[in-house]
């Protein structure tokens, strides 16, 4: 009998801290184990008695890349709880805000992230010494990006601006036209980039995903939809916690997500393309065919180029809402009277992928309890899988270049590790 | 000659990730800065890690796990001068709200499976472990002042990071006072500035993510915020957020805290 054990010991070029085993006996693969082990920080067990309205703060804290998708996500699960309805206006003015969190942390993970697995390179800094304009191009679209979040929302990271019933102040038409010409620079470089990604080696790998996505009645989704998948799952948002469950696994902080009775299931963006390529717009749509992207792509090496296709979404749908502006006539919604305590659920699309919130509140307006899934803790089990196959397609190959390309395999699905680790869940026994 | 620049570390501890993204976040200057430093060590960023010991180590997140004690003395070992970057190094972090938490609650609290899970009762900065030779605040800290960290350290003065209030900086962008004129609770009088008064010019108060400021006035802001009124937020709440630990804040919510164990 033969034992080999792969480690890699931190992961690189993720956000968050994570490790990887894998056993293999005799020649076949025992397990394989992402191993996450990022202290977790108990969002769900400190927003207990917490007050609401700081929930959309609190939360962003959860990840300083996709803040503004935990603000959503708290926003929409809190007002379904209230009973209050957000006028399109300002439901518009946060589908702006989330383009821009899609693009730059899109153009993060796309340059400074990914391509250097494709083109042997450590590091982006080490890759713009060979290839300037690429890296320039991706911090190009970064900065759009984050000048988005920043006009919007005062700053990139944890911006100040979103809160329950809306925002607390919305922008005037002449604070937001200067972002015009910057999105329309950040849509062309978006193609540059999906050219660039059409042009790299994709090793050869095709994965039997069931995708999990938003699907709302027009528009590719980020804020509304219903939960949909690839194998005929069509429900309210609502109902997530009864289709999804999540379990404890002994080697990781973070819990692990899987369809109840079933097995693992992908967000993010391969799987809203495959679920919503009839939503993109007609620029981006013509992106799509130039660069020849499949209907659905189960290549997750080719997540690179689903990525440059959705930034390219992302300033196109940014350019038609800031042309489309008109300040509302007020900057949030007050919930109406009488609240008498209440649970709200809600789903977005994170930049990783559908990301859960439930609140239950109090009369009194403070939570009783929260539950949060992020996206990567429901991506964890399809990752592993994706690292189980490479391995046995790889077996024969070192332990450097063995780990190399389990590496890769992590780092296709833009794991947040900071987000995913930061939920296991408090059971409070009050005997 | 690479060989001859500084060398460049980016530790992680408890975090969201924000504040060496924020490193990313300077999209102009990031080629300029590794220009000048060798990024050694920054697993979020490079695969490649260069040997210790380094010139610079920024360092962010709060300690939570023993091994984090471990660690960060290993970190402080290898390191000229140690920086740490946000709220979560200097002051805790929103983590820290667990070390307030009821005890007896969380002793009686059972995760789903408790033996997994190896975490400290307590979230703490980094400077209650070792000796550290600048803090930066901020949740999250301001690009702007981490480039200028950076750039005293390479040429070897103090870095130029003002501990005046966030009203200065308020004043200074032409905002009308939201405290004042509206009645809006509004932590800008003790919070210290680097933020940009974000919050003010977005027609909100200051929640205070940077932190006390140097002189702050407690009494008087706590007076001012009870005149206002705070509903639904009790007071102690208030000042237990992303820099509970931060000596005047923690303070402030302490005071708060009757006889009797409830707060007013």
């Amino acid at each position: 009998m033969t034992e080999r054990t792969v480690r890699v010991e931190y992961l690189a070029r993720v956000e968050g801290e994570g490790a990887l085993t894998v056993r293999v006996r005799d020649g076949s693969v025992e397990n394989v184990e992402l191993r996450i082990w990022e202290p977790p920080r108990f969002f769900e067990a400190f927003l207990r008695g917490r007050a609401y309205g700081e929930a959309p703060d609190i939360t962003a804290r959860i990840c300083g890349i996709c803040p503004v998708a935990y603000q959503m996500s708290a926003c929409h699960a809190i007002e379904r709880a209230l009973g209050l309805e957000v006028p399109r206006a300002l439901r518009d003015l946060r589908r702006l805000l989330y383009c821009g969190e899609w693009i730059e942390s899109h153009a993060l993970h796309i340059y400074l992230l990914h391509a250097p697995d494709f083109l042997g390179y450590p590091d982006a800094i080490r890759l713009a010494k060979d290839h300037p304009e690429a890296v320039a191009t991706g911090l190009a679209l970064k900065k759009a990006g984050n000048a988005l979040l920043t006009l919007l929302g005062g700053r990139e990271i944890h911006p100040v601006n979103v809160r329950v019933g809306g925002f607390y102040r919305v922008p005037t038409r002449e604070e937001l036209s200067p972002l015009e010409p910057v999105l329309e620079d950040a849509f062309l470089a978006a193609e540059r980039t999906a050219r660039f990604a059409a042009g790299l080696a994709f090793p050869k790998v095709e994965e039997d995903y069931e995708f999990v996505a938003l699907r709302a009645p027009d528009g590719y989704p980020m804020n509304e939809g219903e939960i949909v998948s690839s194998r005929g799952l069509r429900i309210p948002q609502e109902r997530f916690e009864e289709e999804f469950e999540e379990v404890q696994v002994p080697y990781s902080h973070a819990l692990q997500s899987r369809r109840r009775g079933g097995g693992p299931y992908l967000v993010g963006a391969l799987a809203r393309y495959a679920l919503n390529r009839d939503r993109l717009p007609p620029r981006t749509q013509h992106l799509v065919a130039e660069v020849g992207l499949e209907p659905e792509v189960r290549n997750p090496h080719r997540s690179i180029l689903v990525r440059s296709v959705e930034v390219a979404f992302a300033c196109e749908e940014a350019l038609r809402l800031l042309r489309s502006y008109g300040p509302p006539d007020r900057a949030w919604v007050e919930p109406p009277d009488g609240f008498a305590g209440g649970v709200g659920r809600a789903v977005t699309e994170a930049p990783r992928g559908i990301l859960y919130h439930r609140y239950d509140l109090g009369a009194d307006g403070r939570i009783r309890e929260a539950k949060i899934v992020p996206p990567t803790s429901q991506n964890q089990s399809q990752i592993e899988a994706d690292v189980r196959h490479v391995v046995v397609g790889a077996i024969d190959r070192p332990d450097p270049e063995l780990a190399d390309a389990c590496e890769r395999a992590i780092r296709n699905h833009d794991p947040c590790i900071s987000c995913a680790t930061h939920f296991l869940k408090l059971e409070v026994d009050r005997g | 000659m690479a060989s001859a620049r500084p060398r460049l570390a980016v530790w992680k501890f408890a975090s969201c990730d924000g504040c060496q993204l924020s490193l990313l976040d300077c999209e102009d200057e990031l080629l300029a800065v590794t220009d000048r430093l060798e990024v050694a060590n920054f697993r979020e960023a490079s695969s490649a890690v260069v040997e210790g010991p380094y010139d610079l180590s920024l360092v962010e997140g709060s300690v939570t796990t023993p091994a984090d004690v471990r660690h960060i003395q290993e970190v402080r070992a290898e390191s000229r001068v140690l920086v740490t970057i946000g709220a979560c190094a200097t002051a805790g972090g929103i983590q820290a709200l667990r070390n307030f938490a009821d005890i007896e609650e969380f002793r009686r609290a059972v995760y789903a499976r408790p033996e997994y899970i190896e975490t400290l009762a307590t979230s703490t900065p980094i400077a209650d472990h070792v000796r550290v030779d600048f803090e930066l605040r901020g949740c999250p800290i301001s690009k702007a002042q981490l480039l200028e960290v950076i750039s005293a350290f390479l040429l070897g003065r103090a870095p130029n990071v003002p501990n005046e209030s966030v009203c200065i900086e308020c004043k200074r962008r032409g905002n009308v006072c939201v405290l004042v004129a509206r009645g809006t609770p509004c932590l800008g009088p003790v919070t210290q500035a680097g933020c940009g008064a974000i919050c003010p010019a977005y027609d909100r108060g200051c929640y205070g993510c940077f932190g006390p400021q140097v002189t702050p006035n407690v009494p008087a802001m706590m007076a001012k915020l009870r005149e206002v009124g705070l509903a639904p937020l009790p007071m102690h709440q208030v000042f237990r957020t992303f820099n509970a630990l931060a000596p005047a804040f923690r303070a402030a919510a302490d005071a708060t805290v009757t006889s009797e164990g409830t707060h007013r």
